[in-house]
């Protein structure tokens, strides 16, 4: 297992160096695939330590019975597929076996390939509901990590935990924009830029199309603040609030659909705190195959689109 | 290796506590006027000759890290389990009288840990088998040599995800570690099985890779000699086939789909526990 370049690298290829330093911190790992192991990176884990991961073929239900079965041992489970799957294919499980018993057991998910990047599998691999489903189970912990050290770092942090999570990784290898010094925490918003007439909160690898927005805006004139809001529960409500008072107006962008997930979390702090205009920017329909980069510009998740956004919202402000 | 089981009784002793399980199982749903006699009534005998002869456990001592595992699947037939849990002393058997109350440990389906005993968390079916492949699993990976006895509905078969961890136990080699009971009582919520979705369970099994033990699951040593035939070593896992009536006991609820999820009327319950206590 030779280290990628966090450079430019997918976030899915963080997740066997965190379940190795997991294990190295003393957790008391078990990792389970359900045939996708070569493309979560579980196989990677499973051949450095064979004893603690399993291939429970393509059986995504009976995968997640088994991980709160050895969680309800003590065992700090990991388990992966597609988003597509991984909630979607198990949903149920996810509720009765892992979600209530004991107030959630001690399991974590790992949906790879979220979002429409999974590219040229078309309309049935884009995970657009995976954060929904997630978010919709009380104890879960929800993260959506925007690049390679992100990524390592909140699949660690999950790993201390003893709560149930779910992490969305990524195909694509995408731009770096996180150094080692970085400290990620779970439920602490990141920013990633100063700015003072409208905040961008974005997650995944929207937080680099938001910095390229937020460029855009500035050759305009307009200053955009962008935050990285990795954890979409428990939400980072201070920075949602700081947002919209020194701000003044709100953009989500997320690669999922706009009910349900980042947008809806930041909505809520919004209406229950400091009402301030917000502007959702995600994907809506069933999309079509095509490369990565492709996708991001057929459902717009682009920095036009996000700037378009940003000045509808800001000519919104009282 | 663990330890003989906790207590041994006879086969005449079970047969008497089978009466008091199942007089417990009429008067909680009646008393709840909600819950599931029919598919409770119908795995008394294999709860009994489980949890008083085979199943190595110490009520004093719920989560002993070194105790088997019996995993109700069939998660609505909490009268029966919660009934069999307070008689073998899990919890004292006055709590039986808040099922599905408000505020009870005792839920109408299973809550993980809510009362000492309760193993997992149950009511959507068909997910018992892969939780103790689970801890199956754990077992071997920390060198404990529990076993996990887990009980299936005939109708809960239907669920596709009963067969993924049907093919994975064999695959895992985990024969030593779980043992499936099945109450083929022939009939499931919407009616009998043959109607509803057939199925044909010794011969399901069989083609995964089981070894396959009949029996009928109404005479307590029949019941008592296989799982003692369960628990030899062999290569393939066992599972136990128990042919069953559903209301078992209760005359008016024997093999009677209207049974499965309705409680009944006090004049019912009168005449259901003298059925009971008489033996029928
Ligand atoms: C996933 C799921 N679907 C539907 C139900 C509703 N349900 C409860 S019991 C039952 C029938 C079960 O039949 P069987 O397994 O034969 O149980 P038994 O006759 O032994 O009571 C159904 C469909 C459920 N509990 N879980």
């Amino acid at each position: 297992m030779t280290a990628p370049t966090p450079a430019s690298a997918a976030t899915r290829e963080a997740y066997p160096f965190a379940l190795t330093e997991l294990v190295e911190h003393g957790v008391d790992v078990v990792a389970i695939d359900a045939d996708l192991s070569v493309s979560t990176m579980g196989y990677q884990f499973g051949e450095k330590h064979p004893g603690r991961w399993l291939s429970v073929g393509v059986a995504e239900q009976n995968m997640v019975g088994i991980a709160a079965g050895l969680a309800a041992t003590g065992k700090t489970v990991f388990i992966a597929s597609f988003a597509a799957f991984l909630p979607g294919r198990c949903f149920d499980q996810l509720r009765t076996s892992i979600a209530q018993p004991r107030g959630g057991l001690n399991v974590k998910c790992v949906g790879s390939h979220g979002g429409v990047t999974v590219g040229e599998d078309g309309m049935s691999a884009q995970a657009i509901e995976d954060l929904a489903l997630a978010t919709s189970l009380i104890p879960f912990d929800v993260i959506v990590p925007a690049d390679f050290e992100e990524a390592k770092q909140a699949l660690v942090a999950v790993g201390h935990t003893t709560r149930p999570a779910y992490v969305r990784t990524g195909r694509p290898k995408v731009q770096g924009i996180y150094s080692r010094g970085y400290r990620f925490e779970i439920g602490r918003a990141d920013l990633l830029r100063a700015g003072t007439d409208v905040t961008i909160i974005a997650c995944g690898i929207m937080a680099g199309v938001a910095l390229k927005a937020a460029e855009l805006l500035a050759a305009d004139g307009v200053s955009a603040r962008v935050l990285n809001m990795a954890t979409i529960k428990p939400i980072d409500r201070e920075a949602v609030v700081r947002a919209a008072i020194e701000t003044g107006a709100v953009v989500t962008a997320e690669e999922h659909q706009t009910t349900g997930g980042l947008g809806t979390a930041v909505a809520r702090v919004l209406a229950e705190t400091v009402p301030a205009p917000i502007a959702f920017v995600g994907v809506d329909r069933y999309g079509t195959s095509g490369k990565w980069d492709e996708l991001l510009d057929y459902f717009e998740l682009n920095p036009a689109r996000l700037a378009a956004a940003a000045r509808e919202v800001i000519g919104r402000k009282r | 290796m663990l330890s003989a089981p906790t207590v041994s009784v006879s086969v005449d002793e079970l047969r008497e506590i089978a009466k008091r399980i199942r007089a417990h199982i009429v008067n909680m749903v009646a008393r709840a006027q909600s819950g599931h006699p029919g598919g409770s009534l119908s795995a008394v005998e294999l709860g009994v000759a489980l949890f008083w002869n085979h199943l190595r456990c110490d009520p004093a001592n719920p989560l002993s890290p070194d105790r088997d595992r019996f995993l109700l699947s069939k998660g609505h037939a909490t009268p029966f389990y919660y009934a069999v849990l307070a008689e073998r002393g899990f919890f004292d058997p006055g709590l039986l009288g808040g099922f599905r109350t408000l505020g009870s440990p005792l839920q109408g389906h299973p809550s993980m840990g809510a009362a000492p005993g309760i193993e997992m968390s149950g009511g959507s079916l068909g997910q018992g088998l892969s939780f103790a492949i689970g801890q199956a699993i754990a077992g071997r990976m920390d060198q404990r040599d529990y076993r996990c006895w887990v009980l299936i509905g005939d109708g809960e078969l239907n669920e596709g995800q009963v067969w993924e961890a049907a093919m994975a136990v064999p695959h895992f080699n985990l024969g030593e570690r779980i043992v499936a009971l099945i109450d083929r009582n022939g009939i499931q919520n919407d009616g009998f099985a043959d109607d509803i979705m057939k199925t044909h369970p010794a011969e399901m099994f069989r083609g995964f890779g089981w070894h396959v033990i009949e029996c009928d699951g109404h005479d307590m040593a029949a019941v008592d000699q296989a799982m003692s035939e369960a628990e030899k070593p062999r290569e393939r896992p066992r599972c136990i086939v128990a042919h069953t009536v559903k209301g078992k006991g209760v005359s008016f609820m024997e093999n009677n789909p209207g049974f499965h999820g309705k409680a009944p009327s006090g004049e019912q319950l009168a005449d259901a526990l003298r059925q009971i206590e008489a033996g029928l």
